[in-house]
């Protein structure tokens, strides 16, 4: 049998390569994405202070910090059993907003666009970002660099450093907005909402019009039919920093409706002997292999999953966006997979909005920012990343150092759907043992459409160090071990 | 003649991908980059393939930005590989330069990482204990992946490194004077740090009194002022054992440093240069006292390794935790 390897697989957040089997007539037998590093979070994180672990566990990436960072100050919200301040809230929640703005535009831009815009079999060399500055011109590129900016500047201004934040405490936020920096945030967030609207025209006009790419979407190598999952607000609309996780089936009827501390009967997840990452499934639909349906347990997170999750966006402009998109792709929950990038935008523009609201809000130059925290126990934070739910879980010893951490993340979340979709695209796409690089990025797209961050996936690793230090005299005589 | 545009090339290894934003985070300079630069390979955002690289000619890249720790045999590859392809190496970023936070990892082996990811994860059923496989059999043939090794290294610990830019990630201008560095063809003397000689201490616009310490408080058991030095509130802040260049930013969000900058010019490790500031004013003013304990004093410090050597336990003297089996 011949094999292809893809390696390493790019335009993407982290490691990976992708294993295609031909059999003898030249068509595909199967397809692996495996993903070959991991780093060992869970492990080092053990002996830590529970503290640190809003600055530790970012690194796990560099691209989602945020999301990191607040799973993690709200799992230890959780675990000393305090509740912020309504401020420090929304002062979260506008950092956070900041946040899905640079990670949209960056992926939307950076790494999705230049299969559309450039082309998907256009040369390697040029499907690109440079690619893309040069068929939209170097106006709108200036844009895209602007606005991304933005994103990383409303961050910034919150959380000390945009890449790593530092400001999370349990019980609320080390530091607050003046009026001023209050006053520029509104400005760049205004901006990001113009910037979201020419960004949906502009997926209109590159996507939509060309049928080529609408015919690409909806056939079947890039289509699953899952379950969904996302975090929902009260009225089930779409949330990127509280709330619940709402869990639909293939259909779109709600199949289950969670709270953090619930997520161990929800989720599980299981270990192959080829890929580093796990494979996660719904525990109450149970593993079947990779295969979709509703008898499956294979889930979906991310801008898809979010939108098919919940019922709709709760802000205005993207509440249209979010009927249009199911109007034109034939109604909920849709199963196509490149429909990602769609959703995404529809998100950007709720995330820009949602950061005009906050700015405005009269609370958000409130000096009350942080509560005392109780005693040190166990707590579970989930928030939505940008590529989906992410979920930390710590446990507390009475000096407030860690035990035990779980994490799963979003791309652990997408991982069985990721493996499918691959091997789907391969299986569709390959024939006759005919394979040109075109073809062979139209497979990456596959997985490009999730924005995976395999970075996030492979952080498992590190405890609790006991440190014994002997001294001895210069003969060599032990005279005494210090522990602890 | 126009003069032939340079080769960069940026690779990640055990990292988190922040050093690649750090890079698009000099914003409109990265369009300067690209009038003086062609970027041969850049995986998070470019096409090119392994056996592309590998079919360049040795030398070919003028600087490869290299950033990550090396934890598998690919990474390792990859150093070696872009070590032999390019004129200048720099260790881009805390975990290339000091091991960074995945090299925290170094107080475990191989074999409890993998215990704890696969087998003891109470979201994990795993009744078969499968852990991953350097070569699995499926019916279709044969599956690799790199091996994970034991223990976390540096870049310098793996390949002749030419230059160091600390930070996790590196400041964006500090990036950004790199370049320009390079474009003008002004690097220092090989071996450099790419950046200023002063502390984060240097940088800090918090009043500092000279004041000595006998209490240390965790971070959420106090709302220090927001006007002076935390390390004089008791709060353990790394800015006098730690390279800045990044302007104090976390404790101008009223946070500590953690030490992401790596120790300063004149230090052999972190670690040891922080215990020692922390010995210059911790309970310095009791020692007279008929009731002084230095162990109850030093007892306070919780988490001695996470704390001084968040970013650097693969560079110090300790570089590990010795596991025996």
């Amino acid at each position: 049998m011949k094999t292809i390897t893809i390696e390493p697989i790019t335009r993407l957040e982290g490691h990976g390569k992708i294993s295609i089997f031909l059999n003898e007539e030249g068509n595909v037998e199967n397809a692996y994405f495996q993903v070959p590093e991991l780093r060992g979070f869970e492990r080092f994180c053990e002996g830590r202070k529970a503290e640190d672990l809003p600055i530790i566990t970012p690194r796990i990436c560099g691209v989602c910090p945020v999301a990191h960072h607040y799973a993690s100050t709200k799992a230890l919200d959780a675990a000393f059993n305090v509740e912020p301040p309504s401020a420090a809230k929304k002062l979260r929640e506008l950092m956070y907003s900041g946040y899905i703005i640079y990670d949209h535009i960056l992926h939307f831009y950076f790494l999705g666009a230049p299969d559309f815009v450039v082309g998907p079999d256009a040369p390697p060399a040029e499907r690109n970002i440079l690619g893309v500055i040069k068929k939209v011109g170097l106006d709108i590129a200036k844009e895209v660099i602007k606005h991304r900016a933005y994103g990383q500047k409303m961050t910034a201004i919150l959380g000390g450093k945009a890449t790593h934040p530092s400001c999370g405490l349990p019980g609320g936020i080390s530091k607050g907005l003046t009026e001023e920096e209050r006053q520029e945030i509104e400005k760049m967030a205004e901006s990001s909402v113009e910037f979201a609207k020419f960004s949906l025209k502009l997926f209109d006009d590159v996507v939509l019009k060309n049928k080529k790419y609408v015919d690409m979407i909806l056939s079947d190598p890039y289509t699953l039919k899952t379950y969904y999952m996302g975090l929902v607000d009260q009225n089930n609309k779409v949330n990127f920093y509280d709330g619940k996780v709402r869990v639909v089936d293939p259909q779109g009827k709600e199949f289950v409706k969670f709270t953090p501390s619930e997520y161990l009967d929800v989720i599980e997840e299981r270990v192959e002997d080829w890929t580093y990452v796990k494979l996660t499934y719904l525990k109450k639909v149970g593993w079947k292999g990779l295969v979709d349906g509703s008898a499956s347990g294979v889930y979906r997170v991310g801008p898809l999953g979010r939108l098919n999750a919940s019922e709709g966006m709760a802000t205005p402009l993207a509440q249209q966006e979010y009927e249009r998109m199911y109007e034109t792709l034939g109604g909920k929950p849709v199963h196509s997979t490149l429909a990602f990038h769609w959703a995404r935008l529809i998100e950007l523009l709720y995330a820009a909005e949602r950061a005009v609201e906050l700015s405005i809000d009269e609370e958000i130059t409130s000096k009350d920012l942080r509560n005392d925290v109780g005693n040190p126990g166990e707590g579970v934070g989930i928030v939505e990343a940008a590529r989906g739910t992410l979920i930390h879980h710590y446990q507390l010893d009475e000096d407030a150092l860690i035990k035990r951490v779980n994490l799963v993340v979003a791309t652990t979340n997408n991982s069985s759907a990721i493996c499918m979709s691959v091997r789907d695209a391969a299986r569709g796409l390959i024939h006759g043992g005919e394979v040109s690089q075109g073809i062979l990025n139209m497979v990456e797209m596959a997985f490009r459409a999730y924005d995976p961050c395999l970075a996030c996936a492979t952080h498992f690793a590190i405890g609790q160090m006991p440190l014994e230090v002997k001294i001895y005299d210069y003969n060599e005589k032990l005279l005494k071990v210090v522990k602890r | 003649m126009a003069k032939e545009k340079l080769k960069f090339a940026f690779y990640w290894a055990a990292s988190c991908g922040g050093c690649e934003i750090a890079v698009l985070d000099i914003d409109e300079k990265i369009l300067d980059v690209i009038a003086i630069a062609d970027i041969v390979f850049w995986p998070v955002a470019m096409d090119i393939k392994y056996k592309d690289v590998e079919a360049f000619p040795d030398k070919y890249i003028d600087v490869c930005f290299f950033n990550g720790a090396i934890r598998t045999e690919e990474q390792e590859y990859m150093a070696k590989l872009l070590r032999k392809k390019s004129k200048v190496l720099v260790a881009f970023g805390s975990c290339a330069y000091q091991g960074g936070i995945p090299g925290l990892a170094n107080v475990a082996n191989k074999k409890e990482v993998f215990e704890r990811a696969y087998l003891q994860s109470p979201s994990t059923n795993n009744p078969n204990s499968v852990t991953p496989k350097t070569s699995f059999k499926v019916p279709e043939g044969e599956l690799k992946l790199p091996e994970f090794f034991d223990t976390v290294k540096t870049l310098d610990q793996t390949v002749d490194v030419d230059y160091y830019l600390p930070g996790c990630p590196p400041a964006s201008d500090q990036v950004a004077k790199a370049v320009e560095a390079v474009a003008k063809n002004e690097l220092p003397p090989k071996g450099s740090v790419l950046a200023p000689e002063k502390s984060v201490c240097d940088e800090c616009p918090r009043k500092k009194e000279e004041k000595k310490i006998s209490k240390i408080h965790r971070v959420y058991e106090i709302v220090p002022d927001p006007e002076k030095c935390l390390l004089e509130q008791g709060i353990i802040c790394m800015g006098p054992a730690t390279r800045g260049g990044c302007g104090a930013l976390c404790i101008k969000a009223n946070m500590p440093c953690t030490g992401c900058g790596g120790p300063c010019s004149n230090e052999v490790e972190q670690g040891a240069a922080m215990i020692s500031a922390l010995s210059s004013i911790l309970g310095v003013d009791e020692e007279k006292n008929p009731d002084y304990d230095a162990e109850k004093l030093i007892a306070q410090i919780q988490d001695i390794l996470g704390t001084f050597y968040k970013y650097s336990l693969p560079a110090s003297l300790l570089r590990r935790k010795v596991i025996k089996e």
